[in-house]
Protein backbone atom coordinates (compact mmCIF):
# COMPACT_ATOMS: atom_id res chain seq x y z
CA UNK A 1 0.00 0.00 0.00
CA UNK A 2 2.77 2.57 0.65
CA UNK A 3 4.68 1.74 -2.19
CA UNK A 4 1.94 2.22 -4.08
CA UNK A 5 1.55 5.96 -2.79
CA UNK A 6 5.30 6.06 -3.35
CA UNK A 7 4.70 4.97 -6.98
CA UNK A 8 1.59 7.51 -7.04
CA UNK A 9 3.36 10.41 -5.79
CA UNK A 10 6.67 10.30 -8.12
CA UNK A 11 4.72 9.32 -11.48
CA UNK A 12 2.58 12.32 -10.83
CA UNK A 13 5.36 15.25 -9.11
CA UNK A 14 3.84 17.55 -11.43
CA UNK A 15 0.44 17.67 -9.67
CA UNK A 16 2.44 18.27 -6.41
CA UNK A 17 4.13 20.90 -8.37
CA UNK A 18 0.83 22.47 -9.26
CA UNK A 19 -0.41 22.30 -5.44
CA UNK A 20 3.41 23.86 -3.87
CA UNK A 21 2.35 27.85 -5.12
CA UNK A 22 -1.20 27.68 -3.31
CA UNK A 23 -0.90 25.55 -0.21
CA UNK A 24 2.59 28.10 0.80
CA UNK A 25 0.07 30.97 0.29
CA UNK A 26 -2.60 28.76 2.28
CA UNK A 27 -0.22 28.14 4.91
CA UNK A 28 1.25 31.24 5.08
CA UNK A 29 -1.61 33.90 4.98
CA UNK A 30 -4.62 31.54 6.91
CA UNK A 31 -2.59 29.30 9.20
CA UNK A 32 0.24 31.29 10.18
CA UNK A 33 -2.21 34.18 11.38
CA UNK A 34 -4.25 31.37 13.53
CA UNK A 35 -0.78 30.42 15.21
CA UNK A 36 -1.04 34.71 15.68
CA UNK A 37 -3.85 33.95 17.53
CA UNK A 38 -1.61 33.33 20.89
CA UNK A 39 -1.15 36.64 21.87
CA UNK A 40 -4.62 36.81 22.81
CA UNK A 41 -3.53 35.18 25.83
CA UNK A 42 0.12 37.12 26.08
CA UNK A 43 1.18 40.91 26.46
CA UNK A 44 2.38 41.09 23.18
CA UNK A 45 4.99 43.65 22.56
CA UNK A 46 6.40 43.98 18.91
CA UNK A 47 9.89 44.12 19.81
CA UNK A 48 9.73 40.75 21.86
CA UNK A 49 7.85 38.98 19.58
CA UNK A 50 4.83 36.27 20.02
CA UNK A 51 7.41 33.93 21.57
CA UNK A 52 9.23 36.37 24.32
CA UNK A 53 5.93 37.79 24.99
CA UNK A 54 4.92 37.48 28.89
CA UNK A 55 1.69 35.32 29.20
CA UNK A 56 -1.71 37.05 30.38
CA UNK A 57 -3.82 33.89 30.84
CA UNK A 58 -7.41 35.10 30.36
CA UNK A 59 -7.02 38.58 30.98
CA UNK A 60 -8.26 40.39 27.80
CA UNK A 61 -10.91 37.91 27.76
CA UNK A 62 -12.09 39.15 31.23
CA UNK A 63 -11.35 42.99 30.40
CA UNK A 64 -13.79 42.47 27.23
CA UNK A 65 -16.58 40.70 29.02
CA UNK A 66 -16.60 43.16 31.73
CA UNK A 67 -16.30 46.18 29.65
CA UNK A 68 -19.21 48.42 30.48
CA UNK A 69 -20.15 48.48 26.67
CA UNK A 70 -19.75 44.65 25.87
CA UNK A 71 -24.00 44.38 26.30
CA UNK A 72 -24.09 47.20 23.72
CA UNK A 73 -21.56 45.97 21.54
CA UNK A 74 -23.04 42.48 21.55
CA UNK A 75 -26.64 43.68 20.97
CA UNK A 76 -25.73 46.20 18.22
CA UNK A 77 -24.03 43.33 16.69
CA UNK A 78 -26.74 40.95 16.50
CA UNK A 79 -29.12 43.07 16.11
CA UNK A 80 -28.36 44.75 13.06
CA UNK A 81 -27.66 41.30 11.48
CA UNK A 82 -30.89 40.05 12.66
CA UNK A 83 -33.15 42.87 10.91
CA UNK A 84 -31.07 42.80 7.65
CA UNK A 85 -31.45 39.28 7.83
CA UNK A 86 -34.77 38.91 8.24
CA UNK A 87 -36.20 41.65 6.02
CA UNK A 88 -33.09 41.04 3.44
CA UNK A 89 -34.68 37.43 3.36
CA UNK A 90 -38.45 38.21 2.60
CA UNK A 91 -37.55 40.82 -0.07
CA UNK A 92 -35.89 38.50 -3.07
CA UNK A 93 -38.46 35.92 -2.40
CA UNK A 94 -41.50 38.29 -3.19
CA UNK A 95 -39.60 40.20 -5.86
CA UNK A 96 -39.10 36.64 -7.49
CA UNK A 97 -42.91 35.68 -7.08
CA UNK A 98 -43.79 38.54 -8.74
CA UNK A 99 -41.07 38.73 -11.69
CA UNK A 100 -42.44 35.16 -12.23
CA UNK A 101 -45.16 36.24 -13.32
CA UNK A 102 -43.98 38.27 -16.35
CA UNK A 103 -44.59 36.66 -19.36
CA UNK A 104 -42.72 38.84 -21.77
CA UNK A 105 -39.51 38.32 -21.83
CA UNK A 106 -38.08 41.24 -23.08
CA UNK A 107 -39.84 43.42 -20.12
CA UNK A 108 -38.74 40.81 -17.50
CA UNK A 109 -34.65 41.23 -18.78
CA UNK A 110 -35.14 44.56 -18.83
CA UNK A 111 -36.30 44.74 -15.27
CA UNK A 112 -33.52 42.08 -13.87
CA UNK A 113 -31.24 43.85 -15.85
CA UNK A 114 -32.27 47.07 -13.72
CA UNK A 115 -32.69 45.16 -9.99
CA UNK A 116 -28.99 43.39 -10.32
CA UNK A 117 -27.65 46.41 -11.20
CA UNK A 118 -26.67 48.29 -7.42
CA UNK A 119 -25.15 44.42 -6.26
CA UNK A 120 -22.28 45.80 -9.16
CA UNK A 121 -22.09 49.66 -6.84
CA UNK A 122 -19.35 49.50 -4.14
CA UNK A 123 -20.34 50.14 -0.59
CA UNK A 124 -18.39 53.40 -0.39
CA UNK A 125 -20.79 55.07 -3.36
CA UNK A 126 -23.60 53.54 -1.88
CA UNK A 127 -22.93 55.12 1.98
CA UNK A 128 -21.48 58.29 -0.03
CA UNK A 129 -25.14 58.35 -1.68
CA UNK A 130 -27.04 57.86 1.28
CA UNK A 131 -25.08 60.82 3.13
CA UNK A 132 -26.02 62.93 0.04
CA UNK A 133 -29.98 61.74 0.03
CA UNK A 134 -30.82 61.46 3.66
CA UNK A 135 -29.06 64.64 4.48
CA UNK A 136 -31.13 66.58 6.33
CA UNK A 137 -31.69 69.28 3.76
CA UNK A 138 -31.71 65.73 1.40
CA UNK A 139 -34.11 64.99 -1.58
CA UNK A 140 -35.58 62.17 0.93
CA UNK A 141 -36.27 64.97 3.92
CA UNK A 142 -37.97 67.37 1.43
CA UNK A 143 -40.21 64.50 0.23
CA UNK A 144 -40.70 64.28 4.15
CA UNK A 145 -41.20 67.85 4.71
CA UNK A 146 -43.70 68.17 1.23
CA UNK A 147 -46.05 65.32 2.77
CA UNK A 148 -46.10 67.09 5.74
CA UNK A 149 -43.94 65.18 7.84
CA UNK A 150 -41.21 66.33 10.24
CA UNK A 151 -37.43 66.28 8.58
CA UNK A 152 -35.36 63.70 9.96
CA UNK A 153 -31.77 63.06 10.91
CA UNK A 154 -31.15 59.93 9.79
CA UNK A 155 -27.12 59.87 9.48
CA UNK A 156 -26.88 61.40 12.82
CA UNK A 157 -29.51 59.91 14.81
CA UNK A 158 -28.55 56.57 16.31
CA UNK A 159 -32.36 55.75 16.27
CA UNK A 160 -32.56 55.56 12.77
CA UNK A 161 -29.44 54.34 12.11
CA UNK A 162 -30.55 50.31 11.63
CA UNK A 163 -33.56 51.62 9.61
CA UNK A 164 -31.12 53.38 7.15
CA UNK A 165 -28.77 50.20 6.78
CA UNK A 166 -31.15 47.27 6.22
CA UNK A 167 -33.09 49.67 4.17
CA UNK A 168 -29.91 50.12 1.81
CA UNK A 169 -29.28 46.83 2.06
CA UNK A 170 -32.30 45.67 0.22
CA UNK A 171 -31.26 48.36 -2.36
CA UNK A 172 -28.12 47.19 -2.84
CA UNK A 173 -28.91 43.11 -2.57
CA UNK A 174 -32.84 42.14 -3.18
CA UNK A 175 -32.19 41.94 -6.50
CA UNK A 176 -29.16 39.82 -6.88
CA UNK A 177 -30.49 37.67 -3.94
CA UNK A 178 -33.79 36.55 -6.20
CA UNK A 179 -31.66 34.82 -9.04
CA UNK A 180 -31.59 31.76 -6.86
CA UNK A 181 -35.30 31.90 -6.73
CA UNK A 182 -36.12 32.97 -9.81
CA UNK A 183 -34.18 29.93 -11.13
CA UNK A 184 -35.59 27.57 -9.11
CA UNK A 185 -39.18 28.74 -9.96
CA UNK A 186 -38.36 28.22 -14.07
CA UNK A 187 -37.61 24.84 -12.92
CA UNK A 188 -41.79 24.21 -12.64
CA UNK A 189 -42.98 22.32 -14.97
CA UNK A 190 -45.38 24.19 -17.38
CA UNK A 191 -47.85 21.35 -17.14
CA UNK A 192 -48.23 21.76 -13.85
CA UNK A 193 -49.21 25.30 -14.02
CA UNK A 194 -51.74 24.64 -16.66
CA UNK A 195 -53.39 21.90 -14.96
CA UNK A 196 -54.03 24.49 -11.96
CA UNK A 197 -55.41 26.64 -14.53
CA UNK A 198 -57.92 23.97 -15.10
CA UNK A 199 -58.96 22.83 -12.24
CA UNK A 200 -59.60 26.91 -11.75
CA UNK A 201 -56.71 27.97 -9.60
CA UNK A 202 -56.37 31.94 -9.49
CA UNK A 203 -52.86 33.60 -9.46
CA UNK A 204 -52.79 33.46 -5.53
CA UNK A 205 -53.83 29.90 -5.24
CA UNK A 206 -51.03 29.06 -7.89
CA UNK A 207 -48.67 30.71 -5.85
CA UNK A 208 -49.20 29.61 -2.33
CA UNK A 209 -50.02 25.78 -3.73
CA UNK A 210 -47.25 25.43 -6.44
CA UNK A 211 -44.54 28.39 -5.97
CA UNK A 212 -43.78 28.84 -2.56
CA UNK A 213 -43.25 24.84 -2.05
CA UNK A 214 -41.28 24.85 -4.91
CA UNK A 215 -38.93 27.75 -3.03
CA UNK A 216 -39.06 26.15 0.61
CA UNK A 217 -35.99 24.01 0.50
CA UNK A 218 -34.03 26.83 -1.27
CA UNK A 219 -34.78 29.34 0.73
CA UNK A 220 -34.51 27.16 4.04
CA UNK A 221 -30.94 26.63 3.13
CA UNK A 222 -30.46 30.43 2.80
CA UNK A 223 -32.11 31.32 5.90
CA UNK A 224 -30.35 28.80 7.86
CA UNK A 225 -26.86 29.86 6.27
CA UNK A 226 -27.47 33.56 6.69
CA UNK A 227 -28.23 32.77 10.74
CA UNK A 228 -24.56 31.07 10.75
CA UNK A 229 -23.43 34.38 9.21
CA UNK A 230 -24.86 36.24 11.66
CA UNK A 231 -21.95 37.08 14.12
CA UNK A 232 -19.39 37.85 11.03
CA UNK A 233 -21.54 41.09 9.57
CA UNK A 234 -19.38 43.02 7.40
CA UNK A 235 -17.30 45.72 8.91
CA UNK A 236 -17.59 47.81 5.60
CA UNK A 237 -20.45 49.54 5.41
CA UNK A 238 -21.08 50.02 9.12
CA UNK A 239 -18.03 51.71 9.57
CA UNK A 240 -18.59 53.90 6.88
CA UNK A 241 -21.92 54.81 8.16
CA UNK A 242 -21.26 55.74 11.11
CA UNK A 243 -21.05 59.34 12.98
CA UNK A 244 -19.91 60.40 16.14
CA UNK A 245 -23.81 60.73 16.91
CA UNK A 246 -25.06 57.19 16.19
CA UNK A 247 -22.55 55.26 17.65
CA UNK A 248 -24.54 54.24 20.73
CA UNK A 249 -26.05 52.03 17.85
CA UNK A 250 -23.45 51.86 15.04
CA UNK A 251 -20.64 50.02 16.78
CA UNK A 252 -20.47 46.57 16.50
CA UNK A 253 -18.04 44.31 17.14
CA UNK A 254 -15.57 44.34 13.95
CA UNK A 255 -15.59 48.54 13.97
CA UNK A 256 -15.21 48.45 17.74
CA UNK A 257 -12.12 45.61 16.74
CA UNK A 258 -10.40 47.97 14.21
CA UNK A 259 -10.40 50.55 16.23
CA UNK A 260 -8.82 49.10 19.49
CA UNK A 261 -6.70 47.02 17.41
CA UNK A 262 -5.46 49.42 14.60
CA UNK A 263 -6.09 52.63 15.15
CA UNK A 264 -5.11 52.50 19.15
CA UNK A 265 -2.71 49.25 18.83
CA UNK A 266 -3.55 47.59 21.17
CA UNK A 267 -2.77 44.05 19.58
CA UNK A 268 -3.28 41.58 22.26
CA UNK A 269 -6.86 42.93 23.52
CA UNK A 270 -8.12 42.72 20.17
CA UNK A 271 -7.00 39.44 19.17
CA UNK A 272 -8.74 38.03 21.96
CA UNK A 273 -11.97 39.99 20.89
CA UNK A 274 -11.44 38.90 17.27
CA UNK A 275 -11.05 35.54 18.64
CA UNK A 276 -14.25 35.54 20.82
CA UNK A 277 -16.20 36.81 17.77
CA UNK A 278 -14.64 33.99 16.05
CA UNK A 279 -15.39 31.16 18.49
CA UNK A 280 -19.19 32.27 18.50
CA UNK A 281 -18.95 32.23 15.38
CA UNK A 282 -17.70 28.84 14.36
CA UNK A 283 -20.09 27.12 17.31
CA UNK A 284 -23.35 28.99 14.77
CA UNK A 285 -21.84 27.77 11.53
CA UNK A 286 -21.11 23.92 13.31
CA UNK A 287 -24.76 23.98 14.41
CA UNK A 288 -25.74 25.25 11.20
CA UNK A 289 -24.46 22.72 9.07
CA UNK A 290 -26.12 19.90 11.82
CA UNK A 291 -29.50 21.35 10.83
CA UNK A 292 -28.34 21.97 7.21
CA UNK A 293 -27.75 18.00 7.20
CA UNK A 294 -30.57 16.68 9.02
CA UNK A 295 -33.12 19.12 6.07
CA UNK A 296 -30.94 17.97 3.45
CA UNK A 297 -30.81 14.21 3.87
CA UNK A 298 -27.15 14.08 5.36
CA UNK A 299 -25.70 16.48 2.62
CA UNK A 300 -23.68 19.34 4.78
CA UNK A 301 -23.02 22.72 3.65
CA UNK B 1 -51.19 41.57 -23.44
CA UNK B 2 -54.14 43.78 -22.94
CA UNK B 3 -56.66 41.03 -24.58
CA UNK B 4 -55.23 38.75 -22.59
CA UNK B 5 -55.88 40.50 -19.68
CA UNK B 6 -58.94 41.33 -20.41
CA UNK B 7 -60.00 37.40 -20.00
CA UNK B 8 -58.47 37.05 -16.79
CA UNK B 9 -60.78 36.83 -13.95
CA UNK B 10 -61.46 39.69 -11.69
CA UNK B 11 -59.31 38.19 -8.47
CA UNK B 12 -56.77 37.37 -10.91
CA UNK B 13 -56.80 40.76 -12.31
CA UNK B 14 -56.96 42.73 -9.03
CA UNK B 15 -53.60 40.61 -8.05
CA UNK B 16 -51.71 41.55 -11.12
CA UNK B 17 -52.72 45.39 -10.41
CA UNK B 18 -50.95 44.81 -6.92
CA UNK B 19 -48.21 43.34 -7.99
CA UNK B 20 -47.67 45.90 -11.10
CA UNK B 21 -48.00 48.43 -8.18
CA UNK B 22 -45.63 46.80 -6.04
CA UNK B 23 -43.22 45.86 -8.80
CA UNK B 24 -43.20 49.52 -9.96
CA UNK B 25 -42.72 51.13 -6.11
CA UNK B 26 -39.66 48.61 -6.51
CA UNK B 27 -38.45 50.04 -9.50
CA UNK B 28 -38.80 53.74 -8.24
CA UNK B 29 -37.07 52.78 -4.90
CA UNK B 30 -33.80 50.92 -6.97
CA UNK B 31 -33.78 53.75 -9.75
CA UNK B 32 -34.50 56.98 -7.92
CA UNK B 33 -31.47 57.38 -6.02
CA UNK B 34 -29.29 56.70 -9.41
CA UNK B 35 -31.18 59.42 -11.71
CA UNK B 36 -30.95 61.57 -8.37
CA UNK B 37 -27.84 61.55 -8.38
CA UNK B 38 -26.59 61.59 -11.71
CA UNK B 39 -29.37 64.51 -12.99
CA UNK B 40 -27.69 66.51 -9.58
CA UNK B 41 -24.26 65.83 -10.20
CA UNK B 42 -24.84 68.46 -13.39
CA UNK B 43 -26.29 70.90 -11.06
CA UNK B 44 -25.46 73.81 -8.91
CA UNK B 45 -25.84 71.69 -4.95
CA UNK B 46 -27.58 74.61 -2.94
CA UNK B 47 -30.17 74.61 -6.08
CA UNK B 48 -30.62 71.42 -5.85
CA UNK B 49 -31.58 71.19 -2.62
CA UNK B 50 -33.76 74.19 -1.93
CA UNK B 51 -35.64 73.83 -5.33
CA UNK B 52 -35.09 70.23 -6.40
CA UNK B 53 -34.34 69.15 -9.66
CA UNK B 54 -34.63 72.29 -12.28
CA UNK B 55 -36.56 71.82 -15.58
CA UNK B 56 -34.22 74.58 -16.45
CA UNK B 57 -31.20 74.48 -18.67
CA UNK B 58 -29.72 77.24 -17.78
CA UNK B 59 -29.40 75.74 -14.39
CA UNK B 60 -27.44 73.32 -15.38
CA UNK B 61 -23.51 73.30 -15.79
CA UNK B 62 -20.58 70.75 -15.77
CA UNK B 63 -18.27 72.17 -12.93
CA UNK B 64 -18.12 69.33 -10.66
CA UNK B 65 -16.71 67.01 -13.22
CA UNK B 66 -14.22 69.44 -14.81
CA UNK B 67 -12.53 69.98 -11.53
CA UNK B 68 -12.62 66.17 -11.18
CA UNK B 69 -10.91 65.32 -14.42
CA UNK B 70 -8.86 68.43 -13.93
CA UNK B 71 -7.30 66.44 -10.48
CA UNK B 72 -4.54 63.51 -10.47
CA UNK B 73 -6.34 61.77 -7.86
CA UNK B 74 -9.54 59.81 -8.74
CA UNK B 75 -7.91 59.29 -12.11
CA UNK B 76 -4.97 57.94 -10.42
CA UNK B 77 -7.24 55.67 -8.32
CA UNK B 78 -9.15 54.22 -11.28
CA UNK B 79 -5.46 53.40 -12.47
CA UNK B 80 -4.33 51.54 -9.16
CA UNK B 81 -7.66 49.95 -8.98
CA UNK B 82 -7.60 48.55 -12.31
CA UNK B 83 -4.14 47.42 -11.85
CA UNK B 84 -5.40 45.85 -8.18
CA UNK B 85 -8.49 44.35 -9.82
CA UNK B 86 -6.61 42.72 -12.88
CA UNK B 87 -3.79 41.65 -10.50
CA UNK B 88 -5.88 39.80 -7.62
CA UNK B 89 -7.94 38.37 -10.80
CA UNK B 90 -4.90 36.80 -12.68
CA UNK B 91 -3.52 35.02 -9.66
CA UNK B 92 -7.18 33.92 -8.12
CA UNK B 93 -7.39 32.38 -11.34
CA UNK B 94 -4.25 30.96 -11.34
CA UNK B 95 -3.67 29.33 -7.80
CA UNK B 96 -7.64 28.06 -7.83
CA UNK B 97 -7.02 26.17 -10.88
CA UNK B 98 -3.50 24.58 -9.88
CA UNK B 99 -4.94 23.84 -6.62
CA UNK B 100 -8.30 22.76 -8.05
CA UNK B 101 -7.19 19.86 -10.85
CA UNK B 102 -4.87 17.47 -8.07
CA UNK B 103 -7.76 17.67 -5.54
CA UNK B 104 -10.08 17.06 -8.48
CA UNK B 105 -8.29 13.58 -9.09
CA UNK B 106 -9.63 10.83 -6.48
CA UNK B 107 -6.37 8.95 -6.96
CA UNK B 108 -4.11 12.32 -5.92
CA UNK B 109 -2.48 11.00 -2.83
CA UNK B 110 -2.92 13.70 0.14
CA UNK B 111 -6.31 14.58 -1.39
CA UNK B 112 -7.61 14.27 1.68
CA UNK B 113 -5.48 16.27 4.14
CA UNK B 114 -5.27 19.17 1.40
CA UNK B 115 -9.05 19.44 1.59
CA UNK B 116 -9.12 19.63 5.21
CA UNK B 117 -6.67 22.23 5.46
CA UNK B 118 -8.51 24.32 2.99
CA UNK B 119 -11.92 23.57 4.54
CA UNK B 120 -10.63 24.59 7.82
CA UNK B 121 -10.63 27.88 6.88
CA UNK B 122 -14.00 28.13 5.39
CA UNK B 123 -14.91 28.16 9.24
CA UNK B 124 -11.83 29.46 10.79
CA UNK B 125 -9.29 32.35 10.41
CA UNK B 126 -6.69 34.18 12.32
CA UNK B 127 -8.51 37.65 12.38
CA UNK B 128 -7.69 41.06 11.53
CA UNK B 129 -4.64 41.32 13.80
CA UNK B 130 -2.83 38.18 13.73
CA UNK B 131 -3.24 38.63 10.03
CA UNK B 132 -1.81 42.30 9.88
CA UNK B 133 1.02 41.52 11.50
CA UNK B 134 1.88 38.60 9.44
CA UNK B 135 1.32 40.88 6.25
CA UNK B 136 3.70 43.83 8.60
CA UNK B 137 6.29 41.01 9.51
CA UNK B 138 6.45 40.62 5.22
CA UNK B 139 7.67 43.27 4.69
CA UNK B 140 4.02 43.52 2.44
CA UNK B 141 2.52 46.59 4.50
CA UNK B 142 2.37 49.90 2.15
CA UNK B 143 2.98 47.79 -0.92
CA UNK B 144 0.52 46.57 -3.82
CA UNK B 145 1.45 42.84 -2.50
CA UNK B 146 -0.57 43.24 0.12
CA UNK B 147 -3.94 43.84 -1.34
CA UNK B 148 -2.70 40.70 -3.89
CA UNK B 149 -1.84 38.06 -2.44
CA UNK B 150 -3.45 37.58 1.26
CA UNK B 151 -6.27 36.47 -0.26
CA UNK B 152 -5.51 34.58 -3.14
CA UNK B 153 -6.51 31.53 -2.07
CA UNK B 154 -9.90 31.28 -1.53
CA UNK B 155 -11.35 27.84 -0.12
CA UNK B 156 -14.87 28.19 -2.24
CA UNK B 157 -12.81 29.12 -5.32
CA UNK B 158 -11.25 25.85 -5.05
CA UNK B 159 -14.02 23.91 -4.11
CA UNK B 160 -16.04 25.50 -7.37
CA UNK B 161 -12.74 24.71 -9.76
CA UNK B 162 -12.78 21.37 -8.14
CA UNK B 163 -16.25 20.29 -9.05
CA UNK B 164 -16.07 21.71 -12.53
CA UNK B 165 -12.76 19.77 -13.42
CA UNK B 166 -14.33 16.43 -11.46
CA UNK B 167 -16.88 16.78 -14.08
CA UNK B 168 -14.45 16.57 -17.33
CA UNK B 169 -15.44 12.95 -18.86
CA UNK B 170 -12.51 10.78 -17.15
CA UNK B 171 -11.99 9.44 -20.82
CA UNK B 172 -10.29 12.56 -22.29
CA UNK B 173 -7.44 12.15 -19.53
CA UNK B 174 -7.00 8.78 -20.35
CA UNK B 175 -6.53 8.69 -24.05
CA UNK B 176 -4.55 11.88 -23.24
CA UNK B 177 -1.94 9.31 -20.58
CA UNK B 178 -2.34 6.83 -23.61
CA UNK B 179 -0.91 9.65 -25.80
CA UNK B 180 1.70 10.07 -23.35
CA UNK B 181 0.60 13.59 -21.98
CA UNK B 182 1.91 14.45 -18.64
CA UNK B 183 0.08 15.97 -15.94
CA UNK B 184 0.97 18.84 -17.13
CA UNK B 185 0.50 18.68 -20.69
CA UNK B 186 -2.90 17.61 -20.22
CA UNK B 187 -3.89 20.21 -17.36
CA UNK B 188 -2.55 23.01 -19.75
CA UNK B 189 -3.92 21.68 -23.49
CA UNK B 190 -7.01 19.66 -22.37
CA UNK B 191 -8.57 20.72 -19.05
CA UNK B 192 -7.91 24.61 -18.75
CA UNK B 193 -9.11 25.45 -22.30
CA UNK B 194 -12.55 23.55 -21.65
CA UNK B 195 -12.29 25.51 -17.82
CA UNK B 196 -12.90 29.03 -19.25
CA UNK B 197 -16.67 29.06 -18.45
CA UNK B 198 -15.22 28.52 -14.95
CA UNK B 199 -12.32 30.85 -15.22
CA UNK B 200 -14.22 33.60 -16.44
CA UNK B 201 -17.11 33.45 -13.09
CA UNK B 202 -13.68 33.36 -10.91
CA UNK B 203 -12.01 36.01 -12.47
CA UNK B 204 -15.23 38.20 -13.02
CA UNK B 205 -16.08 38.33 -9.62
CA UNK B 206 -12.13 38.27 -8.25
CA UNK B 207 -12.00 41.40 -10.09
CA UNK B 208 -15.54 43.28 -9.14
CA UNK B 209 -14.83 42.05 -5.68
CA UNK B 210 -11.50 44.12 -5.51
CA UNK B 211 -12.51 46.96 -7.11
CA UNK B 212 -15.13 47.45 -4.82
CA UNK B 213 -13.83 46.79 -1.81
CA UNK B 214 -11.71 49.40 0.34
CA UNK B 215 -10.92 47.80 4.01
CA UNK B 216 -7.39 46.04 3.08
CA UNK B 217 -5.95 48.94 1.33
CA UNK B 218 -6.90 50.94 3.78
CA UNK B 219 -5.51 48.93 6.44
CA UNK B 220 -2.76 48.42 4.59
CA UNK B 221 -1.97 51.41 2.56
CA UNK B 222 -0.19 54.64 3.42
CA UNK B 223 1.22 56.53 0.72
CA UNK B 224 -1.67 57.71 -1.24
CA UNK B 225 -0.29 57.08 -4.70
CA UNK B 226 -1.12 53.24 -3.80
CA UNK B 227 -4.81 54.46 -3.16
CA UNK B 228 -7.45 52.65 -4.70
CA UNK B 229 -10.18 54.69 -6.33
CA UNK B 230 -12.58 53.47 -3.55
CA UNK B 231 -10.15 55.03 -0.91
CA UNK B 232 -9.90 58.40 -2.85
CA UNK B 233 -13.94 58.24 -3.06
CA UNK B 234 -14.30 57.37 0.65
CA UNK B 235 -12.11 60.58 1.29
CA UNK B 236 -14.38 62.88 -0.86
CA UNK B 237 -17.57 60.91 0.02
CA UNK B 238 -17.84 59.74 3.78
CA UNK B 239 -14.49 62.15 4.95
CA UNK B 240 -15.46 64.84 3.60
CA UNK B 241 -12.25 66.11 2.28
CA UNK B 242 -11.43 68.33 -0.75
CA UNK B 243 -8.76 66.54 -2.93
CA UNK B 244 -5.83 69.02 -3.10
CA UNK B 245 -5.80 71.74 -5.99
CA UNK B 246 -9.26 71.40 -6.48
CA UNK B 247 -10.22 74.60 -4.62
CA UNK B 248 -7.97 77.32 -4.19
CA UNK B 249 -7.08 78.84 -1.11
CA UNK B 250 -9.08 82.43 -1.84
CA UNK B 251 -12.46 80.88 -2.39
CA UNK B 252 -14.67 81.81 0.71
CA UNK B 253 -16.37 78.75 2.96
CA UNK B 254 -19.66 78.85 1.70
CA UNK B 255 -18.12 78.43 -1.62
CA UNK B 256 -15.82 75.85 -0.68
CA UNK B 257 -18.21 74.06 0.70
CA UNK B 258 -20.11 74.18 -2.33
CA UNK B 259 -17.55 72.98 -4.66
CA UNK B 260 -17.32 70.03 -1.84
CA UNK B 261 -20.51 68.94 -2.94
CA UNK B 262 -20.65 69.27 -6.77
CA UNK B 263 -17.10 66.99 -6.25
CA UNK B 264 -19.13 64.54 -4.30
CA UNK B 265 -22.37 63.88 -6.94
CA UNK B 266 -19.77 63.92 -9.92
CA UNK B 267 -17.20 61.46 -8.68
CA UNK B 268 -20.25 59.06 -7.54
CA UNK B 269 -21.35 59.03 -11.13
CA UNK B 270 -17.77 58.96 -12.93
CA UNK B 271 -16.54 56.06 -10.71
CA UNK B 272 -19.88 53.91 -11.21
CA UNK B 273 -20.65 54.44 -14.71
CA UNK B 274 -18.09 51.98 -15.95
CA UNK B 275 -19.21 49.05 -13.73
CA UNK B 276 -22.64 49.78 -14.56
CA UNK B 277 -21.99 49.83 -18.48
CA UNK B 278 -19.72 46.60 -18.36
CA UNK B 279 -21.68 44.46 -16.07
CA UNK B 280 -24.60 43.73 -18.07
CA UNK B 281 -22.21 42.49 -21.12
CA UNK B 282 -21.03 40.24 -18.39
CA UNK B 283 -24.34 39.16 -16.48
CA UNK B 284 -24.13 35.55 -17.62
CA UNK B 285 -21.45 35.07 -15.93
CA UNK B 286 -22.64 36.65 -12.80
CA UNK B 287 -25.84 34.20 -12.58
CA UNK B 288 -23.90 31.46 -13.44
CA UNK B 289 -21.46 32.12 -10.66
CA UNK B 290 -25.00 32.52 -8.37
CA UNK B 291 -26.48 29.25 -9.82
CA UNK B 292 -22.79 27.03 -9.24
CA UNK B 293 -22.13 28.78 -6.01
CA UNK B 294 -25.42 27.25 -4.43
CA UNK B 295 -24.82 24.04 -5.59
CA UNK B 296 -23.19 21.89 -3.70
CA UNK B 297 -19.37 21.58 -3.88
Amino acid sequence: MNHKKWKFMKNNYQLYLMLLPGLLLLLVFKYVPMYGIIIAFKDYSPIRGIMGSDWVGLEYFRRFLTLPTFNQLFGNTVLLSFYGMVFGFIAPIVLALILNQIRHVGLKKNIQLIVYAPNFISTVIVVGMLFLLLSPVGPVNNLMEAMGMERAMFMTDAAYFRTVYVVSGIWQTAGWSSIIYLATLSGIGPELIEAAKVDGANVMQRIFHIDLPTLRPVSAIIFILSVGGIMSIGFEKAYLMQTSLNLPRSEILATYLYKVGLQMGDYSYSTAVGLFNAVINVILLLSVNFVVKRLNEGEGI
Amino acid sequence: MLRRFIRLSLADKLTYVIFALLLGMFLVFILFPVAYVFIGSFMDPNQLNSKGISLNWADYRLDGYVRILSNSSIIRGFGMSLFYSVAFAIVTVVISMTMAYPLSRMDFVGRKQVSTLLLITMFFGGGLIPTFLLVKNLGMYNTVWALILPNAVSAWNIILARTFLRNLPVELRESAELDGASNWMYFMKIALPLSKPIMAVLALYAFVGQWNSYFDAMIYLESRALYPLQLVLRAILIQNEVPPGMISAQQAMAELKKVAEMIKYSSIVISSVPLILLYPFFQKYFEKGVMIGSVKG
